[in-house]
């Protein structure tokens, strides 16, 4: 009986199973920032256990709440930024060369086919794009991952998506990931990885395959994974170059993680794409969504382009070609936050920071802030906003805030009208 | 070890999420303790009151997906801190239960019948009940009624339950 790609991963990383059911696996890679960080390395620091397992496999990152606003946040930053000092870990990104982490950390080449990754972060689904095991886990799986580089999982069942047809015009990963979403319930995929595959999926950039994984969580999977193809090389060549004679070589190579055809997989669910409209969320659970006829009219005080979901070049982009020229509604405020220092560089080589600001929006550092209503964009109680976030939730970017999740095309449709606009309506 | 059992708060909804257990805007705090006022700050519950409902409870016991969302540890960590060490639910989101166990606190789940029968029993009467961890059993008492359940810890779970945490036990073995 084959294997699926999963399946695959966990039988090369397994190390132990102390019980049956549970696997102990090997790391490839912890990735850490200043939220959920901090209190693993205190809470070592107390037990006298203040080692890291391999300080070049640990990459760590400020930017939750970057630059830090307050007291507490910057004694959050000092903790981890003198234990990455402390234990030389030498991928350290502090403010000015600090992005969303999963949009930074792929875009360094942390990510790399057949890995196994975890985060004190739920979105660590983002990175299953490579073809990697990447799991969010909570502070002491966290910390015993820094302490002795492994982590137990349970060995999860896959849904196998097959993604046919191919998107039409205005539509985006983000349509296609909260329509699945809405199909599967929040509860749907929970303990499951999910894999993507399918033409769709082979069309897509490695930005879009993230935007789609990055979601995986809010159907409650593990993970959401795509095969390593050639684009995957192409994303990766400046990092493994010099260990692969030619791009052939390397695709060969990262072959091996794709799921045997044969593999056993709890469900196959094939959708044909090919007529998918814009799609946002309404309500506080992501699973809630309409398609953007639904929702047209419907006024918002703030928009937010930014994330971990879409806020990399690809979305900037998509976002620029609708508001080119055009202005925002006088009654809203729009933020754009792009996702890494190098998103914002190549955005300003590219004019589309001049397209943003000329058009009024407020163009922030890379940070997660909004996000989850830390900083950079919190609501106020009854504002709602159009966000190309992940989380609808109550409360989740200010108390008494409505959040509706969309793609950064119909963000800049809809900061331009002030109400849920179809980006169609802009079309060039 | 953890002391298990006590009164009940009953939560009759699925999908409660970390944030609605623990907001973000707390996660700024590097104490557990610091987290105690915010438990469930954010709930969305018809009927439900933070500071009346919560006082002197023990137990949570819920429906479906419960801890959805976040990987926030500060969501099990916010429960602690008030004195509630075990969650009863139809079921779990994976980071949340994980946490839990992680942290030597009990996760059990039970079959939906089991839940809706405890709702339907017991939830609107001051409720308490008793955990048998090592025998898999749970008696829930109120007004005189008494109702028994039993339910299964993975042998895993009740190992870290048991040692108090999973960093110990990591430590030492590998």
């Amino acid at each position: 009986m084959g294997k699926t790609i999963a399946e695959k991963i966990f039988d090369a990383h397994l190390v132990d199973q102390p019980y049956e059911g549970v696997n102990v696996l090997r790391l490839d890679a912890v990735f850490c920032h200043e939220i959920t960080t901090p209190i693993a390395i205190t809470d070592l620091m107390a037990r006298g256990k203040d080692r890291v397992f391999d300080p070049s496999k640990i990459k760590a990152v400020i930017d939750h709440v970057t630059p830090a606003k307050d007291s507490k946040t910057a004694e959050q930053g000092k903790i981890l930024r003198d234990w990455a000092r402390r234990h030389d870990i030498k991928d350290f990104f502090d403010i000015g060369r600090n992005g969303v982490c999963h949009a930074i950390f792929p875009e360094k080449g942390f990510a790399r086919p057949g890995y196994t990754i975890i985060m004190g972060d739920s979105h660590t689904c983002t990175h299953g794009a490579f073809g990697a095991f990447a799991a969010g886990v909570g502070t002491t799986d966290l910390e015993v991952g820094i302490l002795k580089g492994v982590c137990a999982f349970k060995k999860p069942e896959t849904i196998k998506f097959v993604l046919n047809g191919s998107l039409p015009e205005g539509v985006y990963a983000k349509d296609a990931i909260l329509y699945i979403i809405s199909q599967l319930g929040v509860n749907g995929a929970t303990n499951r990885v999910m894999e993507f595959t399918g033409p769709v999926i082979d069309a897509m950039s490695m930005e879009s395959r993230m935007t789609l994984c990055n979601m995986a969580i809010e159907a409650g999977g593990t993970v959401g994974i795509c095969y390593p193809d050639m684009v995957t090389v192409e994303y990766l060549w400046p990092f493994i170059k010099d260990q692969f004679a030619d791009k052939a070589a390397a695709l060969k190579e990262y072959s091996k993680w794709i799921s045997d055809s044969d593999a056993q997989f709890e469900q196959v669910i094939e959708y044909d794409l090919s007529a998918l409209v814009p799609k946002a969320t309404f309500g506080y659970k992501p699973d809630q969504v309409k398609s953007i006829s639904e929702l047209e009219g419907t006024p918002v005080d703030q928009v937010y382009i930014g994330s971990c979901t879409n806020g990399r070049i690809e979305d900037l982009r998509v976002a620029a070609k609708v508001l080119k020229g055009k202005k925002i509604a006088d009654s809203v405020r729009a933020i754009l936050s792009p996702a890494t220092p190098a998103i914002y560089k190549q955005a300003l080589s590219e004019g589309l920071l001049d397209i943003f600001t000329d058009a009024g929006f407020c163009v922030t550092n890379p940070t997660c802030g909004a996000c989850l209503g830390m900083s950079n964009g919190v609501l106020a109680d009854g504002e709602v906003c159009a966000s190309t976030t992940n989380r609808n939730f109550s409360g989740r970017m200010g108390k008494g805030g409505m959040v509706h999740l969309m793609s950064p095309a119909t963000a800049a449709a809809t900061a331009i009208t002030g109400t849920i606009t179809n980006s169609l309506l802009f079309k060039g | 070890m953890h002391t298990f059992g006590g009164n009940v708060l009953f939560l009759d909804r699925s999908d409660i999420n970390t944030d609605e257990i623990i907001p973000a805007k707390y996660l700024t705090e590097i104490t557990k303790a610091a987290l105690k006022p915010y438990l469930l700050e954010d709930l969305i519950l018809e009927g439900f009151e933070q500071k009346r409902d919560i006082a002197d409870k023990q137990v949570v016991v819920t429906r479906a997906n419960f801890g959805c969302g976040s990987s926030r540890e500060h969501a099990p960590w916010a429960l602690e801190v008030n004195g509630v060490y075990v969650v009863i639910a139809e079921s779990f989101a994976r980071i949340f239960r994980q946490n839990m166990f992680n942290c030597g606190m009990c996760a059990i789940e039970l079959p939906a019948e089991t839940i809706d029968m405890l709702f339907s029993q017991f939830s609107g009467s001051a409720t308490s009940v008793k955990v048998d961890l090592d025998r898999g059993e749970l008696n829930f008492s109120a007004d005189g009624k008494t109702e028994a359940v039993s339910f299964q810890v993975a042998p895993f779970d009740h190992e870290l339950v048991k040692a108090g945490g999973w960093v110990d036990y990591a430590d030492t073995k590998y």
